[in-house]
């Protein structure tokens, strides 16, 4: 539409008289009126519906699926838990294991967030706060790190791990996610830090703290918003993350992740499509979640400095 | 792990692109307080552990896939052939580059990411400009924009494999009944699709358009994320400086809001192509590579796992990164000069 627009505009004199109804300034606003809620409403529906589908289909069964694959709602005669049951419970009970998936994930995300946050803080607050040598090569290396295709640098990871025999270990996986992360995590807390005035570390530095003490008291506080910003955001891309997990843990069931879980046993026929519906939602919950509580803060986050563009 | 990160990189972005990197350096550097002079010694002490982890788990890896790709290894042969040999050759590259299918996988690359780029960023500009002014639940519709970009992209292809499913997909289901389809269409099986359109005949590439609107779909939030930030940034005087000249919405948008636009829409393009070229994740889990759909990305994987051919992956890694850093550094030729004008 954006191009439409562009072609559409033609410079022509102004000579038509502004109150004439049909003016072309009349007409536009008209139709744009129009137009912005239907763009609105396609949109909505666009990124809503394949969440709500996937919803719909975790709850209904299977045959009913198949009978009426075209339903858009669920009678509540209809309605069907067991998929949950069936894709939580574990293999040995005719199940699908997620359960374990999940702590695989949660173990792997909460270990990614901690650790991250105990590099990266510090690390930010120097870039931020102190002159030190090289500092701005430093914040230019962890810049360019992000823009490094991970594609790129999966195969010597896959290699280096599988050589030192720790490529299908959580904790190797861990550590990868943490290098791909820390960067980024960095240049979030720095823009953050970048905002406190620096004024109130000195006024505590004149009262005899020392650096250390400083960034315990005034400065870490003072960040708890970004802090917490920068955990979530952390969490989400280690929990979704897919292309790591799959080169380091697919051989072991017992390892794999939600996000690996899913993409292995959809190829299977066996397993009931809604079953694994229960399955992406189980996988995509936590990070509605997250991101509905914290939307705010997230953006935030996200568009920090967005505006000086 | 390529796209979340985007939010952090499109700060960085917005960064480079302001004329005058860090003015608060310069502040600090002339009220130099009583802190400065162990300064730089705890500086160091602090980054140090970030500074270890990307050198050893980012550019030493690098550099090593350099070394990798001219030396013939696989993983059968890679406990017993050192990791830093010397038999150096030029075969992976010649394999690489001469096998069959290679210069189809990047025309289909390049298709792919310009393309998905192209769309993410127009549906991206559509959405910040019709959710722009404020009405009941616009937090909510933002927020509910957002949604394809944070989702889990397994979850995300898995509910958009089941809903192009020829057999019980819901698009197809009601394609055919309320659009007149003839029959089913494999939205993500079907290498390419006659249609005949005003009497002319041609095909259209099925399932590498269907992984292009994926791509348009998951990512279009990330450009309306900041086009919205740079909207709201707009100084509101202009507009209304150019409606009291008598400037309707099509020219106010034309002449006010799209030149102060583009040069985020430029640092957009560059960060969404740079990720698309790349990106792994969607077109393996939509479609595995098949279908007219195999990204050079997919063949790396495939050299490495598939095949467990080291020096073919480095080899076919770094011939996707060249190109790659080819095609930016002529973007970047071309377009730098008018985004320091404006």
């Amino acid at each position: 539409m954006a191009t439409e627009m562009r072609e559409h505009t033609v410079q022509e004199p102004r000579d038509v008289p502004p109150d004439r109804q049909w003016s072309r300034d009349a007409v536009e606003n008209r139709v744009f009126g129009i137009l912005r809620w239907v763009v609105i409403a396609g949109l909505l529906l666009v990124t809503l519906f394949p969440f709500y589908y996937m919803g719909l289909l975790s709850i209904r069964a299977l045959d009913e699926v198949i009978l009426d694959p075209g339903a858009l709602w669920v009678s509540l005669s209809e309605l069907n838990f067991d998929t949950y049951t069936s894709v939580l419970s574990s293999p040995d009970s005719g199940g699908q294991g997620f359960l374990v998936f999940m702590r695989n994930s949660a173990l792997v995300a909460f270990g990614t967030v901690a650790l991250t946050l105990l590099v990266a803080l510090p690390g930010a607050y120097a870039v931020s706060r102190l002159e030190f040598f090289g500092r701005r090569q430093v914040s230019a290396l962890f810049l360019s790190v992000y823009l490094f295709p991970s594609i790129l640098l999966a195969v010597p990871l896959f290699v280096a791990f599988t050589r030192i025999g720790q490529r299908g270990t959580l904790v190797g996986l861990l550590i990868v996610y943490v290098s791909q992360i820390v960067a980024v995590s960095i240049y979030m807390l720095r823009n953050y830090f970048d905002t406190i005035p620096v004024s109130l570390e000195e006024s505590a530095a004149l009262d005899g703290c020392g650096r250390l003490s400083i960034m315990w008291r005034i400065s870490l506080p003072l960040a708890m918003p970004a802090i917490v910003a920068n955990g979530l955001f952390v969490f989400m891309i280690a929990w979704n993350e897919f292309l790591f997990a799959l080169l380091f843990l697919v051989e072991d069931r017992d390892k794999w992740t939600v996000s690996l879980g899913l993409s292995q046993l959809a190829g299977s026929i066996e397993i009931p499509t809604t079953v694994l519906m229960a399955g992406s939602v189980i996988l995509t919950v936590p990070i509605i979640v997250i991101f509905f509580a914290a939307e705010r803060l997230l953006t935030e986050g996200l568009t920090a400095g967005a505006e000086k563009g | 792990m390529s796209h979340i990160p985007a939010g952090g990189t499109g700060t960085a972005s917005a960064d480079a692109a302001t004329p005058e990197p860090e003015p608060r350096d310069e502040s600090r550097g002339k009220s130099r307080g009583p802190l400065t002079r162990r300064d730089a010694r705890a500086g160091l002490t602090l980054i140090s552990p970030t500074l270890v982890i990307v050198i050893f788990m980012v550019v030493l890896p690098i550099l090593w896939t350099v070394m990798l790709a001219f030396r013939p290894l696989s993983l059968l042969n890679l406990a017993t052939s050192g990791l830093f040999g010397t038999d150096f050759t030029l075969d992976n590259f010649r394999t690489v580059l001469t096998a069959s299918g290679f210069g189809g996988s990047l025309l289909t690359t390049l298709v792919y990411s310009v393309l998905g780029t192209g769309s993410a960023i127009v549906l991206g500009l559509i959405a910040a400009l019709a959710v722009r002014r404020t009405f009941p639940g616009r937090t909510f519709v933002r927020a509910a924009m957002l949604l394809p970009y944070v989702a889990p992209v397994v979850a995300a292809t898995f509910v958009w494999r089941t809903m192009l499913d020829p057999q019980f997909g819901i698009i197809n289901h009601w394609g055919t009944r309320l659009l007149g389809w003839d029959e089913p269409i494999a939205f993500l099986t079907q290498q390419s699709n006659p249609i005949s359109l005003l009497g002319v005949e041609f095909s259209l590439p099925t399932a590498l358009l269907s992984v292009i609107a994926f791509e348009a779909w998951r990512s279009f939030p990330f450009a309306f994320l900041f086009l919205t930030a740079r909207l709201q940034a707009v100084p509101a005087t202009l507009e209304e400086a150019a409606r009291v000249d008598g400037a309707t919405p099509l020219q106010r948008f034309r002449y006010v809001l799209l030149p102060q636009l583009l040069p985020t829409i430029a640092v957009l393009s560059i960060l969404r192509f740079i990720w698309t070229f790349n990106s792994f994740d969607d077109i393996y889990l939509l479609t595995g590579g098949g279908a007219g759909t195999e990204v050079v990305s997919v063949r790396v994987f495939n050299y490495l796992t598939a095949t467990g051919n080291i020096g073919l992956a480095s080899a076919q890694a770094l011939v996707l990164a060249a190109i790659l850093a080819v095609l930016v550094g002529i973007y970047l030729k071309r377009f730098a000069p008018q985004e320091e004008k404006t």
